[in-house]
């Protein structure tokens, strides 16, 4: 159901894929696969785009932390209406990991008001996007409810 | 404070809102501007600078429009500021007159949006060379729009209004709760003629429409229209010398606020509309020397069902986490204790994005001149007009009856 690319495949425990590379720079792939977030070494506010500075402080440095890959659903939406090629229902939520706040959508589970809720425990989990000519499998990442 | 430190609107004019096939970008923006110059009793001779709104246009939308109305050779500033766009461009025409470089000022914002369909949403078309190549400030090999959340207005403001219930631990039926808040409005529309839309529509109408980012369905979320707003703004002293009618009729701008978002953890992932309206709200209130408890009618930007909500609580209308109970007690409605969106706002007045921060003053002025016709607030004396940009930019103006 996660309607995001041409294939759908778990590769968290993939075997030895040709090359592969990030939907974007902040998701580490590999067998451990998390999110990379820039933390600025005078307040710690923590980015995930390429910065210039800190928006909070002002400073100019920062330090690479990992992001909780488990966290609580703050706030979703059911997209249903989107741009062209934007494959759709998707939920897309804001989720807290251990008080970061992520931009992601829930996949892996039903896109509707009965199955997604805030609240909710999710964990980040990636999915084959597609393959370039090259042989390149570009992955992307989401959150999956945890079961328990 | 003395006269001249006085800000005054006076000549206000907001154009019908809707489909406007024959009338171009010019033709509309003219019109606001004859019209706020009538309802001044002045001419582009009187008026010493332009600031000109518009968005989705080509650019230069104030000298075009100097080329029809008049062209005096005034400084024009084009501004563009998202939503709040229209707002912008009657600050920086208060800006000008308040720092005495002219005593009179003409804002219009315009926008042609009728059909535009989707706003916000990436629509980024795919590359052509076919191998992954990482671009822009997240290194983004394919677009991110649809594959880590959403960049639609509708779906942004969803988890605005989502989050707000979250927050306050709501146990209801969000759906129908948002869907109520929309109901109201297209209700209070049903009096306003230059409305887009003047339907009444039931709840089950609302809800039964087209999903486009649950939950907000299509009648939940603004409508894309054409339409203008212009208002001409004099200082105090000037306003003495003019006619005891032009002193009457002038509306006080008690208050003119603009701000943007100050960081929060959260608001690179989510825009936070929250932060920036409250605070603008703080600074408004203090300027006016007024408290909400003062207010007759509020004008707020429900750009969504969903960010209505939020905004009751941001322009403090009710207590810190009371915007559900404020919307319940039947408060906002056009015959409750705090008539909000009397237009019928966003929802179903329409939202022209550059038109909308005047228009939402307009509305407020003919309350508080007693003009408002059929929907009139009774007795309405102070009111306020908000308007949120996203990216993001509040503009806040609180207007008073003359005392003259």
């Amino acid at each position: 159901m996660t309607s995001t690319g041409t294939t759908d495949t778990d590769t968290t425990s993939a075997g030895t894929p040709p090359s592969q590379v990030p939907l974007v720079d902040y998701l580490v792939l590999g067998d451990d696969p998390h999110l990379l977030a820039s933390e600025c070494t005078a307040c710690g506010a923590r980015y995930f785009d390429r910065r210039n500075a800190c928006a909070s402080c002002f400073a100019t440095e920062f330090t690479k932390v990992r992001i909780a890959s488990e966290g609580t659903v703050r706030a979703f939406t059911i997209v249903a209406f989107a741009a062209p090629g934007v494959p759709v229902p998707f939920v897309s939520a804001v989720i807290d990991c251990d008080g970061t706040s992520v931009r992601g959508n829930l996949i892996n589970v039903e896109p509707d008001p009965d199955h997604v809720h805030t609240g909710m425990r999710v964990r980040l989990t990636t999915y084959l996007l597609g393959t370039d000519d090259a042989g390149t499998e570009a992955i992307g990442f989401g959150f999956e409810p945890v079961e328990n | 404070m003395s006269a001249s430190d006085e800000i005054w609107i006076l000549g206000i004019h907001m154009t019908k809102f809707g489909k406007h096939f024959d009338k171009d970008l010019v033709d509309l923006g003219s019109e606001a501007i004859l019209g706020a110059l009538a309802d001044a009793g002045v001419t582009m001779a009187d008026i010493g600078i332009l600031a000109a709104g518009n968005l989705m246009g080509s650019g230069g939308i104030g000298q075009q429009l100097q080329k029809q109305v008049g062209q005096t050779g005034i400084p024009v500033y084009n501004v563009s500021n998202a939503c709040a766009t229209g707002a912008t461009a009657l600050r920086t025409a208060i800006m000008a007159v308040k720092a005495g470089e002219v005593d009179m000022g003409l804002a219009v914002g315009v926008e042609k949006l009728a059909g535009a369909g989707l706003l916000g949403g990436g629509g980024s078309k795919k590359s052509d060379d076919n191998t992954w190549e990482p671009k822009g400030r997240y290194g983004a090999v394919a677009s991110t729009d649809g594959r880590i959340g959403t960049d639609t207005m509708p779906g942004v403001f969803a988890q605005v209004g989502m989050e707000y219930l979250h927050n306050h631990a709501y146990g209801g039926a969000e759906f129908e709760l948002f869907a109520r808040i929309s109901q109201k409005n297209h209700s209070h529309s049903t009096l306003n003629p230059l409305a887009a839309y003047t339907k009444e529509m039931s709840l089950e109408q609302i809800m039964g429409d087209i999903m486009i980012a649950y939950p907000n369905t299509r009648p939940m979320c603004s409508a894309n229209c054409d339409g203008a707003s212009a208002a001409v703004v004099v200082n105090g002293e000037k306003l003495k010398t003019l006619s005891l009618e032009q002193q009457r009729r002038a509306i006080k701008i008690s208050a003119s606020v603009l701000t943007t978002d100050p960081y929060q953890e959260a608001c690179q992932v989510l825009p936070d509309v929250n932060t920036l309206t409250r605070n603008a709200a703080k600074q408004a209130y203090e300027q006016a020397g007024i408290g909400p408890d003062d207010l007759d009618l509020v004008e707020l930007h429900d750009c969504f069902a969903t960010a209505e909500l939020v905004h009751y609580d941001n322009l403090m209308l009710c207590d810190e986490g009371g915007a559900v109970d404020f919307f319940e007690s039947g408060a906002p409605w056009r015959d409750g204790r705090l008539p909000v969106n009397v237009s019928g706002g966003l929802q179903s007045k329409g939202h022209p994005i550059s038109a909308t921060g005047i228009a939402n003053i307009w509305e407020v002025c003919q309350h508080v001149r007693g003009e408002g016709g059929p929907r009139q607030i009774e007795g309405a004396k102070v009111g306020l007009a908000h308007v949120i940009g996203l990216g993001s930019a509040c503009g806040i103006h609180v207007l008073e009856k003359s005392a003259a």
